[in-house]
Formats: structure tokens, C-alpha cells, sequence
């Protein structure tokens, strides 16, 4: 049984969560600036949910995330460089400007998604779950999703479906506290939306999802249990959303008072501290200054790269001769 | 008249329409506190309470149901549905629920149900937020569609989809909420569906148009007339039911026509109105309809993508030439 991540794993996973960190910042100063294009919706102090719950994956398993994913494109080892490419709409990016930030897909990765429906990523994950079962593949799916995304009815399908069938998916609910403007408990009559986890045969788990070594060893054991045929895990993972809902928020609702000690439990923050005992402050220095620097150099290239040229899309056409 | 914008001439109709009847209340996500995340349902809650301007979770589906039967026992629900790409969550409560019951309990119920919802693309928003999507709605029997473009008509239009005794359909466009316009003043000011509008009379074609693509075509008359063609732009405001007269008399007039519509060509809303035409016009016709629509794929992220698919005055003007021609 392996569920505690190595030292060497804890690195990664701090330098992933401070590249995260450091895309989402540069990209609020774009947006600043003017230089970016429709609404982004950063994930600041989501960090250790997607990427702790990624490195407990394999690069063999499939990911599906929201229209706040940028930590499970980072977790799952996407290229920056590309990343940022595919959000500034370059050439370059990984669906070559056709997607934008939330609807990016890596099959390389098992990165299958972004996704902009609130709620699609959920049955998505459990429908690769289903093929690795039919393929007997040694491979687990995650969803990883909103508290928003919980009350929609493709969740409430897809998890009956996942307990009845044993399927092999983890179900992430990433419970940051709001569903765009409304607060959880104005979405849900119950706080922990881990309890129904009962109601579908599976257990249900509950995790600070600030603490990254939690979240991993959650996952990693959740990962197992799927690896062994015995079905489904819901998690829930509590955290909190630092920079508002998208770029195109107006705020005012979430409250300073509100936010302060969420801010004090930073999982960056939170991370160095566990991780200072084991490696040294001037170790993680050295990670954070790393990391800094890679995300810099690939915004840098990205921010270099052309814009794309339009093409129709043949397969998509109305008319047969236009495909010939 | 008071000159204001799309948003709020659509939140002054629906704060009259409550004042006006205690039955019509509002449900979706984030109208309330909020105020929607087009500022349409601003200050309601404050006015209205809870109750009547209800956050709801994030599940279409039953909600659009639940306006439905709500409909038939006594309210008038209207329901936000944040962007029109969510449509194909409540289609079966409109498909197979609405069109039904409608039909088959004539007498004993009626379905008074508004849901308001917005689309098109120009936002840079991405291919699951940038649709139209009003050929789906429009398809289905029993339920009226329409598509406001100044805030005169959103209003008007909107006051009498929430008085009116069927399942309306209105699609306002994420482009046209900050734009402004004189709008009527008087609680009994509507506009009635299913009345198209001529918005330039002119006499060589005519181009039918519907939500923003009104403004293109417009934009596209002007440019046509410093070539010396009269364009006669007309907005349908009402897809559906759609105002056979008015396009009956312009084509008889102009013996030309051009279609505009935002959705997609294969299935669209233009192919409805180009067979329309053929059915009732064919012998008015010097050309065959051309059409200006989206390309059928997905709505691209990038500017220079989304630019290239959307339908535009440009666009529309060669389609009249080659009409023309
Ligand atoms: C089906 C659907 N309904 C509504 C929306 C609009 N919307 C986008 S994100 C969001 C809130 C999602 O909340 P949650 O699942 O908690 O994710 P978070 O934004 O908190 O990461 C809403 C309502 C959507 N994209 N899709
Ligand atoms: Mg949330």
C-alpha cells in the first residue's frame, strides 16, 4: 500500500502548485492589462486539490476537470508553454486556440478535459470508468468537480451508476463554498456532500483540501480501492476560491472576514511549512524560485507564439462532397 | 419614452409584471443576491424577497420541468437560463412535457411559463457558451419564440411572454445587454409576438434577420446603398410563430431575399426561413434565398477564429450581391 506521497513527491508537488500559483498571477496581470479575451476563472488556493489528487495518479489515468481546471492541467504534467498558449488563443496551444482556457483536452496526459457544463465532467469520468472495466485495464478515472457541480442531476445519475456497477472513479468534489455567486448552503440543505456518499453504496471521504499530503493520501487510497475492482470513492475536499469566480466577476460577496482565515491556510503557504521540516527553508526556496522562473520563460515564448488561421472543420460538415 | 439599456428595460419589465400580478416569480442561478449575471433581475430580490426571486442550485433540468407543471397549477414562472448553451438541459421539459400537455389537456390547463435565456457569440466565451441554438426551441411544436433586439422590443416582448398563456422562448443576446434605446413608458405597453418589424424599408431585397444579426444587417444596408442597392432589412423579432405577412409582402415587393440568422446552417433557423420562403414566395422570387449563417462546427475560442465563423454586415451585403447578380 502506498498512500503517503516521498519527499520527492512532496517537491513536485509544492513546484506544481507554485507553477499553478504563478499562472493564475500572471494571468490576472494580463487581464489587467487588457491583453486577454473572454472570462478566466482562476483556481488561487485550489492548488493542492488538483495537483496533490493528480500526483497520486498515474499519467495512465484519466482526469476530467472543470471550467477551473488550470491545477489538474498543471497536475497532470501539462506543458506550460502550451497552456498558456491554448488561453492567449495561440497556434500553439493545445487545441490550437479552438478551445480557450476551460476546454482544453490531452490525451498524452490523460488530461480528457475541461469542461464548461458544470456538472459534464462528472458522467464523463464515469463513462471512462466503464471502458477500463469493459478493457480491464489497469487504470482508475477521477472527476474532479464543484460543489455547484454536485446539485446538478448527471451527478446523481452518474454516482448510482458508478456504486451499482463498481466502476473504477474517484469522484473529487472540490467544495471551495460557492457555486458561482451563491453560497453552498443556499445550493445544498446539508454542508458535508461527502454523507451521500451512503446513498450510492461507496464511501464517502472528507479532506482539508488545503493540506496537499491529505488530499494525496485520500486520493491515492481511493485510486487503490478502484485498482482492486471495489468500485467508486467520493471525496470531499474543503477549500475555499481565493480570486473571486471568473475575471468577468463583479464580487462583493465573498467577505473579507470571510476569506482571512482561508488566506492565513494558503496551501502554498501550508505546503512549505510541512515541507521545511523535511527539506529546509532554503530547499524550497530554491523550488518556488524554480518555478517562478519556468512560469516567467513560458509565458514569455507562449505570449511570442502566433495567432491561428481559420480553417473549417471538415468533419463537422453539413454536406458529404465538402468531406471527400 | 425613457432612453435606457437592454438590461433594464428587461428588469423594468419584469419588476411591472410582478408589481402587476402577485403569480409571476422568478427562479435561476444567481438572480438573486446577484442580480443575474446580466444585471437583468438587479434590485428584485430586494423588492420581491426570497420567494419570488429564487436562487436556485445548478440543475436546469428539473427546474425547467418544475416551471412547467408550476405553469399548469396556478403560477407564471420564469425561468433564467444563463446561457442558451444550457438549453439542451431543459429540452425535454419543453420537447416532451410542455408541447404535450398543452396539446393533449387543452381545456383544463394552460402553461404560462416565460424562460429567458441569452446566446451568440463575439465574447470570446468559447465553443460551450457562444451558441444560439433557437432553431432547437423554435423547432418544437406549442411553444412561441422570440428574439428582442432594441430594448423597446425587450421589454415589450417580454411583458407579453409573461402574460401570455403558452411557453414563450426568449432569447436576448449577450452583446445587446448594454446597449441603449428610447423605450415607451406605461405598464400596458407590449409588443405583440408574433409581429415582425420593418427596421429600413427598401425596394431591390429583402433581408430577414433575427437577434443581433438585425444590427449586421443594418450595418450591411448601408453598405449596399452606396452601390445603389435599396435593402429592405427586417427584423422577425417573433421566430416563432413567425409573421408569414410581412415577409410575404416585402418579397413580393423586392423579389430578392437573404436570410441572416447566428445559429447553424445545417437544420438552422435560416433553413426554416429559406423553405418558408420557398413555400410562400416562389413565384415572387428572381434568384434563389441566399443564406448567411454560422458555419456548422464548433464556435471557435480565438479572436481570429471566432471572428472568421461569426455572420457579419460583410458577409451579408455579398450574400445580397450574389442574390443580385
Ligand atoms: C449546466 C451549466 N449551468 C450553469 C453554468 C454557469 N456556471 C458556470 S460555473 C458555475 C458555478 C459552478 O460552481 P461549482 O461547481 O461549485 O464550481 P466553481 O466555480 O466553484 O469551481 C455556473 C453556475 C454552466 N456553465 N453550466
Ligand atoms: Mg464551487
Amino acid at each position: 500500500m502506498k498512500n503517503a506521497p516521498s519527499i520527492e513527491e512532496q517537491k513536485e508537488i509544492h513546484y506544481k502548485m507554485v507553477l499553478t500559483r504563478r499562472l493564475e498571477e500572471t494571468l490576472g496581470d494580463l487581464v489587467k492589462a487588457g491583453k486577454t479575451r473572454g472570462p478566466l476563472h482562476r483556481c488561487d488556493g485550489q492548488e493542492a486539490v488538483g495537483v496533490a489528487a493528480c500526483a497520486a495518479l498515474t499519467i495512465k489515468d484519466y482526469a476530467c476537470t472543470t471550467h477551473r481546471g488550470h491545477h489538474v492541467y498543471i497536475g497532470k504534467g501539462m506543458d506550460p508553454r502550451r497552456i498558456i498558449a491554448e488561453i492567449m488563443g495561440r497556434e500553439t496551444g493545445y487545441c490550437k486556440g479552438r478551445g480557450g482556457h476551460m476546454l482544453l483536452g490531452d490525451v498524452s496526459t490523460g488530461m480528457l478535459g475541461g469542461n464548461a457544463i458544470v456538472g459534464a465532467g462528472i458522467p464523463a469520468a464515469t463513462g471512462m470508468a466503464m471502458s477500463i472495466q469493459l478493457l480491464k485495464q489497469d487504470r482508475v478515472a477521477m472527476a474532479v468537480f464543484g460543489d455547484g457541480a454536485a446539485q446538478t442531476g448527471i451527478c446523481h445519475e452518474s454516482m448510482n451508476i458508478a456504486g451499482l456497477w463498481k466502476l473504477p472513479v474517484i469522484f473529487l468534489l472540490e467544495n471551495n463554498q460557492y457555486g458561482l455567486t451563491v453560497r453552498q448552503e443556499v445550493q445544498s440543505p446539508i454542508p458535508d456532500l461527502y454523507t451521500r456518499a451512503a446513498g450510492y453504496g461507496m464511501p464517502g471521504e472528507v479532506v482539508d483540501g488545503n493540506d496537499a499530503v491529505a488530499v494525496y493520501r485520500v486520493v491515492a487510497k481511493a485510486a487503490e480501492r478502484a485498482r482492486r475492482g471495489e468500485g467508486p470513492t467520493l471525496i470531499e475536499a474543503k477549500t475555499y476560491r481565493m480570486a473571486g469566480f471568473s475575471t468577468s466577476d463583479m464580487g462583493g460577496y465573498q467577505t473579507e472576514e470571510e476569506m482571512k482565515p482561508w488566506l492565513k491556510r494558503d496551501p502554498i503557504k501550508l505546503s512549505a511549512a510541512v515541507l521545511a521540516k523535511l527539506i529546509g527553508k532554503d530547499e524550497i526556496t530554491e523550488i518556488d524560485k524554480a518555478a517562478t522562473e519556468e512560469m516567467k520563460q513560458a509565458f514569455e515564448v507562449a505570449l511570442a507564439d502566433p495567432l491561428p488561421k481559420f480553417e473549417i472543420h471538415a468533419p463537422s460538415s453539413a454536406y458529404s462532397e465538402a468531406t471527400q | 419614452m425613457t432612453m435606457m439599456r437592454y438590461a433594464e428595460a428587461l428588469n423594468a419589465a419584469l419588476r411591472e409584471e410582478m408589481q402587476r400580478d402577485p403569480a409571476v416569480f422568478m427562479f435561476g442561478e444567481d438572480i438573486g443576491r446577484y442580480g443575474g449575471v446580466f444585471k437583468v433581475s438587479k434590485g428584485l430580490m430586494d423588492e420581491f424577497g426570497e420567494e419570488r426571486i429564487r436562487d436556485t442550485p445548478i440543475s436546469e433540468q428539473s427546474m425547467t420541468a418544475m416551471a412547467v407543471s408550476a405553469a399548469m397549477t396556478g403560477t407564471r414562472p420564469i425561468l433564467e437560463i444563463m446561457f442558451a448553451d444550457f438549453m439542451p438541459l431543459t429540452l425535454d421539459a419543453l420537447v416532451n412535457q410542455a408541447s404535450v400537455f398543452s396539446y393533449l389537456w387543452e381545456d383544463q390547463v394552460e402553461i404560462p411559463f416565460v424562460l429567458r435565456t441569452q446566446g451568440g457569440g463575439g465574447a470570446g466565451t468559447g465553443a460551450q457558451h457562444a451558441k444560439t441554438l433557437d432553431a432547437l426551441v423554435a423547432h418544437v411544436p406549442g411553444i412561441k419564440v422570440v428574439a428582442p433586439v432594441t430594448p423597446a422590443d425587450a421589454k415589450g416582448l417580454l411583458k407579453s411572454a409573461i402574460r401570455d398563456s403558452q411557453p414563450v422562448v426568449i432569447l436576448e443576446h449577450k452583446l445587446l445587454y448594454n446597449m441603449r434605446g428610447e423605450v415607451p413608458d406605461g405598464v400596458d405597453e407590449l409588443v405583440p409576438i408574433g409581429k415582425a418589424k420593418i427596421v429600413k424599408p427598401g425596394n431591390d431585397i429583402t433581408i430577414l434577420a433575427t437577434s443581433k444579426m438585425v444590427l449586421e444587417a443594418e450595418a450591411a444596408a448601408k453598405q449596399l446603398e452606396k452601390d445603389g442597392i435599396d435593402a429592405e432589412v427586417i427584423d422577425l423579432r417573433s421566430l416563432r410563430p413567425l409573421d408569414i405577412g410581412a415577409i410575404k409582402t416585402s418579397v413580393a415587393k423586392t423579389n430578392h431575399a437573404v436570410v441572416v440568422n447566428e445559429g447553424w446552417t445545417f437544420g438552422g433557423y435560416s433553413a426554416e426561413l429559406s423553405a418558408t420562403i420557398m413555400d410562400h414566395c416562389f413565384d415572387d422570387l428572381d434568384a434563389p434565398v441566399e443564406r448567411v449563417a454560422m458555419p456548422d462546427m464548433a464556435v471557435p475560442y480565438s479572436e481570429p477564429l471566432e471572428l472568421a465563423v461569426l455572420p457579419n454586415a460583410e458577409k451579408i451585403a455579398a450574400a445580397a450581391r450574389r442574390a443580385l447578380v
